[in-house]
């Protein structure tokens, strides 16, 4: 028999927009405003600067399901995850939530870093709803997951990064609610840690534990779930089977790329927008936009709305599934870099062999200027490479495994 | 046999059903006292001088008062040795300041928890309070043993202190949390509380007596409640004087309105923290 984990009904979120951008207002606006409202007339107010993150969203999800949220930035599925969670409330709607929730929301967030290893697991356990008893009977297995007995009386600021992110997730891993919300915390720690994870992820999932997981890695999700639910400006468009809703995902992604850049919506919610992004491609010297052969010298341009003083850049090319290839990052510099003021708002990556196996890619743009993150994108364009010969090599046919092609000499006895 | 499973229903709330919701404070109990030890541990390892920080405070500002309002100023103590005078109002004082210094920030300093994981929030300005009393433990003992070394001994009006920090701790606990959730909104609040803790500090009898007001004056002042704490101590530590009972009745009350309308407006703005922090 199965029952209902999780049932939203007609679930709403209104954020509102405004005073300042940083969403926080000082006292000044705020008794402004004050002394202004009586002046106005009801109904009259800032009625344009209510967004939507979450609109009439309406689905079921039973227990021991496993599920994936996918869609683009700011199509909701945080929002819907903090809802889940309890950490924020919604606007209309509900949401019924049967059994204890466990958040997997960015690991390590209740760590101090004067506690020890050992505090802190008491403390995080703590955050994560776990009782002191239960914490005690799971200590020595979240030690011994977590790799850290030796220093489990230093100061977690002591700890190495990769330390105290298997601690975090060690932690989490442990505490068993019937419902389990994942956000995007699997692109930690070393490759070794990463498989482990996902196998205790796994074990989860197999338990009959109903998992709700976000990531951008299409790969992951592809792995993990049996469901895929798509989100799109706060409302389900396609809830299939985990296959077609990616499917779908790429879709939206693609016909997202090929429209005007500056309409996108989804852009990074860190930028600070002193320049955007308006266009993107890759090509060869004289080819057609966003179709380059492998083996071949190829440049990727980015031009934006704004020339400011010290832009970086940083691109990552992902394959179809979203699973990063490599990432392309101006701020470390090399000989042959060149920083050049009449170049105009536009810059330039030139690779001069593309080692990419022939298929579908996708690059992810960041903008950087004043220390600050001006723009993002994902997906802001998709370009199709086309077999050719890498170090004189003819790129292999499409049984080949990974993305990449390396330049390469053998040596074999006659 | 599974334990039956709860189903909780999340909607938009109304009206007061956190803060002054015992079954959800109560399922979250651990994780209470998981953050005012951590509040207390953290204090003490941070700093060279760890737990004499509890002391130095009090006693420096006594050292200071006795210089300027005992010695230059000539300010009456009731007859009193002007240092234990000041300390014994001191040592309340500074547990009620600290709280409301640390508290009124809790939120904002623990952002990235309240926008990351659900949890009471009332635990955070809670926990700063509770963390509190160690070090009021810690300066209540040596303000005794200076009091005995000065050939005073405290009557049985000792046995009001809990009564007296129950007072100050609500005082504290309602004034943290009301400027805590409006720190969420209005960062400003970082730069009015430590200036209004200073002019707190001089309508509060610390540096002088309350007999210094007249009546009714000096009664009305009690509904700022740190004076009938302030008062009430030197009573109850130094043995001498007569119970200021109509100081602490007032204080009391007013302590109680500040504690549920600091809680009340707490609850009222609690549900957005996650979207503005």
């Amino acid at each position: 028999m199965s029952t209902v984990a999780i049932e939203t009904h007609e679930l709403g979120k209104r954020y509102t927009l405004g005073l300042s951008s940083r969403g926080y207002g000082t006292l000044r606006e705020a008794l402004v405003e004050a002394a202004r409202k009586p002046l106005r007339r009801k109904g009259d107010g800032r009625k344009g600067d209510t967004l939507w993150a979450l609109k009439e969203l309406s689905m079921t999800i039973e227990t021991g399901e496993v599920v994936g949220l996918i869609g683009h930035n700011g199509a909701g599925k945080s929002t819907l995850l903090k809802i889940l969670s309890r950490i924020t409330e919604p606007s209309t709607g509900y949401a019924d939530v049967s059994g204890r929730v466990g958040s997997l929301l960015e690991v390590g967030t209740g760590f101090h870093p004067e506690l020890t290893g050992r505090e802190n697991i008491y403390l995080n356990g703590a955050i994560l709803g776990m009782r002191k008893t239960e914490i005690r009977a799971r200590f020595d297995e979240i030690v011994e997951f977590a790799e850290i007995e030796r220093f489990l009386d230093t100061p977690v600021k002591r700890y190495s990064s990769g330390m105290s992110v298997r601690l975090a997730f060690a932690v989490a891993a442990h505490l068993e609610p019937e419902i389990m919300l994942v956000d995007e915390v699997l692109a930690v720690g070393d490759a070794a840690f990463q498989r482990k994870s996902l196998g205790k992820m796994n074990e989860v999932a197999k338990e009959g534990r109903t998992v709700v997981f976000v990531s951008h890695n299409l790969a992951i999700i592809q792995a993990l779930c049996t469901r895929g639910i798509l989100l799109e400006r706060g409302a389900v468009v396609t809830d299939a089977p985990i296959d077609d809703a990616i499917n779908s995902y790429l879709r939206t992604l693609e016909s997202a790329a090929s429209a005007d850049l500056l309409e996108r919506t989804d852009r990074d919610t860190r930028a600070y927008d002193e320049t955007l992004v308006r266009q993107l491609e890759i090509h060869n010297p004289g080819g057609t936009p966003n179709v380059v052969v492998a083996g071949q010298p190829a440049t990727i341009a980015v031009d934006v709305t704004e020339q400011l003083l010290g832009m970086d850049c940083q691109l990552t090319i992902a394959n179809s599934l979203g699973q990063p290839v490599c990432t392309l990052d101006s701020k470390v510099s090399a000989p042959l870099d060149v920083r050049n003021g009449s170049l105009g708002p536009r810059i330039e990556c030139q690779i001069e062999e593309l080692p990419l196996l022939p298929g579908r890619y996708r690059i992810d743009v960041l903008v950087m200027a004043k220390n600050q993150i001006q723009d993002g994108l994902q997906a802001a364009t998709f370009f199709d490479v086309e077999p050719g010969l890498v170090g004189e090599r003819p790129t292999a046919g499409a049984s080949s495994e990974g993305n990449v092609v390396l330049p390469h000499v053998w040596r074999l006895p006659e | 046999m599974e334990p039956p499973v709860e189903t909780i229903r999340l909607q938009p709330t109304r009206g007061f059903s956190r803060v002054l919701a015992p079954r959800e404070l109560w399922r979250y109990r651990d994780l209470a006292g998981q953050i005012a030890v951590r509040d207390i541990t953290v204090r003490y390892r941070q700093t060279a001088l760890g737990g004499a920080w509890a002391v130095l405070q009090p006693i420096g500002f006594m050292v200071v008062f006795s210089l300027i309002f005992g010695q230059v100023a000539g300010v009456s103590s009731n007859g009193l040795p002007y240092p234990l005078f000041s300390l014994a109002a001191l040592v309340p004082w500074t547990f009620f300041a600290n709280a409301l210094l640390l508290g009124s920030d809790s939120l904002v300093a623990n952002s990235a928890l309240v926008s990351k994981i659900y949890f009471p929030r009332i635990f955070m300005p809670a926990g700063v309070v509770a963390a509190g009393f160690v070090d009021l433990g810690i300066s209540i003992v040596i303000l005794l043993i200076i009091v005995f070394a000065w050939g005073f001994v405290p009557s049985v009006a000792i046995l009001t202190l809990p009564l007296l920090i129950a007072i100050a701790a609500m005082a504290a606990l309602g004034t943290a949390s009301f400027l805590s959730a409006i720190n969420v909104r209005y960062r400003d609040v970082r730069y009015v509380v430590p200036f209004a803790i200073q002019m707190w500090l001089f309508i509060t009898p610390v540096v002088y007596a309350s007999s210094a007001l007249d009546e009714p004056w000096r009664t009305l002042s009690a509904i700022n409640p740190m004076v009938g704490v302030v008062e009430g101590f030197r009573w109850a530590t130094l043995g001498t004087g007569n119970a200021p009972w109509d100081l602490i009745g007032v204080s009391a009350a007013a302590a109680l309105v500040i504690f549920a309308a600091g809680l009340a407006y707490f609850d009222r703005v609690e549900r957005a923290f996650a979207d503005f922090v």
